[in-house]
Order: C-alpha cells, then structure tokens, then sequence
C-alpha cells in the first residue's frame, strides 16, 4: 500500500478544462472519497491517476515516486468501474485468477489459490467459486468484480462509483461491506461518487469538487459542519441545506447576504411566522415545506406530528452559517 | 393551492384491481392481486427487481394482458383491451424526446397525431408550459436541454393528452441521487396541482415513502402489504415489508417466546422489554422488530449491547451494536459521543416494535389499522 499525491495537476479536453491545478495527498491506507456532481472532474482525476488519461500539467507521485510518464501497468493501480466487467464464459474463480496470472505478475498457481480464497471469504463469494460469471446476480457479479481488484494487492485501489448500477438496498449493504474490507486490508482507496450518503459513511475524508477544482478537503464531519461556500454546504445533507436572504433574520455579520441553514437547525415554535405548504412523511422523519417571505424552506418535525397544509408555524433559525452573494463563507 | 385540472369532463378515474394474475409459461410473475387506486391518488407499486410490479402496471397500461382477473379504470372493465383504447399515458425513460423537434412539437405531437385543430393545441400547450414552467423554452430545440428541462418535457408531453391517469415505470431511476431527490419533490408538486390519478413503479423505497399517498409493497409476485407511506412503515405486516423499507432497516432481534393474546412485554435474556400489544397466542421462535430510531440508550436498561461502529450522517449517526439476540442498528443524534467498544444498556419505543413469527415471517403485533394489511 502507498501514499499518492497529486502536484498542481491539470487536464482539458479541447477548451473544457476537466481538472484545475488539483492537488491532493492520499494518505497510506485512507479511504479517500472525491464527491461530486457529474462533470465536476472526478472520473478524470481518477483516469489521470491510473494512468488512461495523459497529464496536461503538474505530478502524479505514488509511493514518492514519480509516475506522471508511467504507462498504466507500470504504476501498481487497481481499478473497479460502475459497469462490471467481468469475463462471462469464466467461472468466478478464473475471474478472480485472471489478473494474477498476468505476464507482469505470474503467481505461482498455489499462490493464486490462497488469495482467492481469502477474498472470495471477505466478499462472501466463497460458495458461488465454481459458478459461470453469467449465474450470478447483480450484487454478486459486482462483489467478483471487486475481488478482481482486491486480490492484487496494489499501491491504491481506484473505484469510480462501483455501487451506482445496484438497487438500493444492496448498494447499503455493500456499502458497509467495502468499508469493513478496506479497513482490514488497511488499503488506500479513492472512491469518486456523487452520492453522499457513500461518501459519508465510508471515507475517512472527503475532497469536494467543484468544476475541475478540489474546493474543500475534510472529515465528513468537517465538511458538514464547515463547509468554505455554499456549493460545498449543499453536497452534504439530506434534505439539503436551505438558503434565503440573510435579511429575513436579524443578526447576520457583515459582508452576509445569504443564510445556509440546515434543516434540524430551524427551532419551530417562536420567531418569524412561515406558512406549511406540504408535508413529506419518509417513516423514519417528516419533512415540513415552509414558505417565509416567498422563500421555500424545509425543516425536519416530528414523525407524527399534526400540522397540516396552510398552517402558520413560528421558525427560528439555530447555528445559521452565512456566505456572501458569491457563495462564499462569511465569519 | 387550487388544483388546475387540465381536464373539462371531470371524469372518476379510480382504478380497481381484481384478483389479477400474470403467469409466463410456469413462471407466476403476479399471483392473484387485489387493490383500488383511488381517484387523484399518487400511488406507488414497491418492491425489489422481479417482484411483478412493473409486470402489473404494463397490465393496467395494456402492454400485458392478464392471464385471469379484471382491471377497472373509472368503472369501466380495460382488461382485455389494447392500450390505444384505455386513455392513459405512460411515462417511461423520461428523456424519450424526439430529438429533431422542438419543445413545442414534442409537446404536442401526442395531439397532432389526433388531428386536433390548431388553435385548440395551442390553448393547451399554453396550460401545460404554466404548469410546467417551461414557457421561455417552447421554441428551443430540445437536444441543448438541461436534463431537468428535458424530464419537464417529456412529463409535458404525457399530460397534454389529458388522459385519465398517469402509469410511470421508475421514471427518475436514470438520475443521480440528487437530481433524483429535486425531480421527485417536483414530480409531487406537479401531481398535487393536478391531482391525475398516478400509478407508479419504483424499487426505491425513500422515493416511495417520499411522492405517495399510498403504497403497494411486491414480493415474489405477491401483495405484502398495503397502506399509506406511515402506516407502512411503523406497522409492517411481515419481515420482508420490515426489511424493505427504511434505510437502515427494521432491526431484527431473534428469541424463544411464549405470548398471549394482548400481551405487551417480552422478556428476552431475562430482560422484560415493553412491546405493542399482540393481537394472538403464538410460541416458539419469535422476532422483535425495531426501527433504528426508536433505539436509546439508557444506563438504566438491563438489556445491554456492545457498540461495534458509527456511522456519520450529518445530522444523525448510525451506531451498530452486538446484542445476545444479533446485530442491532441505532440512530441517534450525531453529538452524542459514543466510543466502539463500550457496553450500554437499549431502551426500545414499545409502541412501535413489531413481533414477527420467524418461521412465517409474519406480524403478530395488533396493527392500529388491521384492515389495511391485505396478503393477495
């Protein structure tokens, strides 16, 4: 396992720059997660780091060594994609061979079979070995395709949004499941999604990209309690955070015009009068969508909770962060 | 808000659903189903891939014929009809637009092809740009679109028809999870203007819960159960209904038991626990059902867990525990500071747990609404 780091790198495609002067350390053995929305730079960033895309500028080094000219084999990298590709008339023990047996590595066959069956224990594949690739679910085709990964042992595990193609509920319980495997390989792993509940739970921190540019780097915690603008305090948080005219309340610093306010931040019961337009109710929380001086706001309320449609509630805003009319954070 | 109903004969357009089967060679793809669809309902059909509810609403759409039972769509019986002739508009893929036309002609094409005259079209694409918002872009060419602007069209182009009631199959499941979330609020705002009775198809369950005023829950070609989102989620008919939906879902606590009818506690590793009163005798082995959030930890509690992990959130945290009974899941709020490896006492919501039967799966708590858990 290495640490990788990223020097001032750039990347345009004709005249859309992709990726803008990103520099970056990932530490030995760190989950790191780059989030963001499609076309903010993430599977670039992760092409350039594997090596399938060229550098326009700046330094790719893995282990303080430096790869930027390194062909992709050369660099010791492991790549999971969100399309499975799997070989379908292997079964899934070859599948998982296949990379071991390449001309640059060449296991010794009992070799082989030992990490095979480690991984396919960690991945809970152990059973379906001897199955056609083509025999198994979704779930469990995407399971191979990470233990065709997993089995290599490389500098760094690349994975770019290896959940996304899964139902939900399976993609929660891989979820959990990468994490637990990454956490006992102790590997280093960047993962790109723009999901945030994945990169939530799952990185020890995250890089939050913003049209090529990486604009915050934090614990999942730092970022969604502190986020430098409000591009960055809308990735994290479901529902998103709020925004409205800092004027509606008194008290905001100099300099502010906007108020970011999360959801559970609004204290209802006292202060401004706003009107209830609808309720969500999503079993676990209801969600309550108010308008305040023709601004729309949602705040969380009680499950069973009896406010109706064209109520007059009183909210009060608890925390508030403020930015300017750019977006920016103001202090 | 007043609700702009695009339609001038203020036609019923409640769908029934009897005992409706759907059989692919040996293959039951639905097993004899039975629900109503009220009029101006956004209803959903949940439930995991292969489950029948997409088999079911291609059914009601006309694209399948049933093999036995009756679909009534306001009151008249369609089941054996094509499609062309039920009045109903189907949402796919919402980004099928004709990409040579513009946004005006891809809206009213389903209009055009009627031969209605123009001056009419023009009245109603006028209402469904208003409704829609997308009055500025009519005359724009719809391959430069924003894909929020392209599903407006699409949807544009479904209500123009004025038919009675809309079938969507996983229309927003293209979208990232974002996208999808905005797309979703709007879809229900949309609905709530014109209260068109929708029949939907999602595996999402958070979009379920999110959009309707009623759900369908599929499994294996069979009704679980059916309700509103709420009634659903606290009071699940079985452990499959459990499991579906919530995220994380229901917790599971496996014990041996013995209960009488109207029985509210359970004393599990000589625990008694507080549970929602039984609604019949049952013994052997039982299942204690309890969401995430209706889990607190209490000093007090003498039935006691080992904290494994947490899981931020943001506004709350995910703390999975190890209890004599199997791994439990808690959510509580995310500045409680909790440290992996230390032992504390749990303390359950009693009104909201449900007991399940292990073998059968199903719920033996007294459901508040006993009458809305129907097993087709």
């Amino acid at each position: 396992m290495a640490e990788v780091k990223l020097q001032d790198v750039s990347k345009s495609f004709g005249k859309i720059s992709a990726v803008i002067d990103l520099s970056l350390t990932i530490a030995d053995g760190e989950f790191f997660v780059l989030l963001g929305p499609t076309g903010a730079g993430k599977t670039t960033t992760l092409r350039l780091i594997s090596g399938l895309e060229r550098l326009d500028s700046g330094s790719i080094f893995i282990n303080e060594t430096d790869v930027s000219e390194e062909i992709p084999s050369k660099r010791d990298v492991a790549m999971v994609f969100q399309q499975y590709s799997l070989y379908p008339h292997l079964t899934v023990r070859e599948n998982l061979a296949f990379p071991l047996r390449s001309p640059q590595l060449k296991f010794p066959e009992d070799v082989i079979h030992k990490k095979i069956d480690e991984i396919s224990q960690i991945l809970q594949i152990s059973h379906k070995l001897d199955n056609k690739t083509t025999e198994l679910s979704g779930g469990e085709m995407q399971r191979v395709s990470i233990g065709r990964a997993l089995v290599r042992n490389p500098s760094i595990y690349l994975m770019d949004e290896p959940l996304s193609s899964l139902d939900a509920k399976l993609r929660s319980d891989l979820r959990v499941e990468l994490k637990r495997i990454q956490n006992q390989l102790g590997s280093t792993l960047l993962y790109v999604t723009h999901d945030q509940i994945e990169a939530m739970t799952m990185a020890n921190r995250i890089g939050v990209l913003e049209a090529g540019k990486l604009v915050q780097v934090g614990t999942p915690r730092e970022i969604y309690e502190d986020p430098v603008s409000l591009y960055v305090g809308g990735r994290l948080g479901l529902p998103r955070i709020n925004s409205i005219p800092s004027s509606i309340f008194p008290g905001s610093p100099e300099g502010a015009q906007i108020m970011g306010l999360r959801p559970e931040h609004i204290e209802l019961g006292k202060g401004k009068e706003a009107k209830v337009q609808r309720l969500e109710h999503l079993g676990d929380q209801t969600q309550l969508h108010l308008e305040i001086e023709n601004h729309k706001i949602i705040t969380i309320t009680d499950i069973h909770s009896q406010i109706q449609p064209n109520d007059i509630v009183h909210i009060q805003p608890r925390n508030p962060l403020y930015f300017d009319g750019s977006g920016n954070r103001v202090r | 808000m007043n609700s702009i109903r695009v339609v001038e004969d203020d036609l019923m357009a409640e769908i029934s659903i009897n005992n409706l089967r759907k059989v692919f060679g040996d293959f039951v793809a639905v097993e004899s189903s039975t629900f109503k669809v009220a009029d101006g309902d956004f209803f959903m059909l949940l439930g995991p891939s292969g489950c029948g509810k997409t088999t079911t609403l291609r059914m009601i759409a006309g694209l399948e014929l049933p093999s036995s039972g009756e679909i009534y769509i306001g009151g008249e019986e369609v089941g054996q009809k094509p499609a062309s002739q039920r009045d109903i508009a189907f949402v796919f893929q919402m980004f099928a637009l004709y990409p040579h036309m513009n946004v005006r002609k891809n809206i009213s094409y389903p209009l055009t092809s009627q031969g209605m005259g123009k001056a009419e079209i023009n009245k109603k694409l006028a209402q469904v740009a208003a409704i829609l918002g997308i009055e500025d872009i009519l005359n724009r060419p719809v391959s430069g679109l924003s894909s929020g602007d392209r599903q407006r069209v699409a949807l544009g182009r479904a209500i123009v028809r004025n038919p009675k009631c809309f079938l969507m199959d996983e229309p927003l499941g293209a979208l990232d999870a974002e996208f999808r979330e905005h797309m979703a609020g709007e879809l229900r705002e949309l609905h709530d203007q014109m209260k068109a009775t929708t029949v939907y198809v999602t595996h999402d369950q958070r979009e379920a819960m999110q959009m309707g005023d009623r759900i369908v829950v599929m499994n294996h070609g069979v009704i679980e159960q059916f309700g509103t989102p709420q009634e659903i989620y606290d009071y699940p008919a079985t452990m499959f209904v459990a499991d579906f939906i919530g995220s994380p879902p229901m917790n599971f606590l496996h014990f041996e038991g013995n209960l009488n009818q109207g029985e509210d506690s359970v004393i599990i590793e000589g625990q008694k626990i507080g549970i929602r009163t039984v609604k019949e005798s049952i013994q052997g082995s039982l299942v204690l059902g309890v969401r995430p959030e209706h889990v607190s930890f209490n000093d007090q509690s003498g039935y006691r867990g080992r904290v494994d992990s947490t899981e931020y959130l943001g506004t709350t945290q995910i703390v999975t525990l190890t209890t004599p009974n199997g791994p439990l899941k808690a959510r509580l709020q995310s500045d409680l500071k909790i440290s992996e490896g230390e032992t504390v006492g749990l303390e359950f919501r009693e009104e909201l747990t449900t007991v399940f039967e292990h073998n059968s799966g199903r719920a033996i708590s007294a459901s508040i609404r006993a009458e809305t858990n129907r097993h087709g």
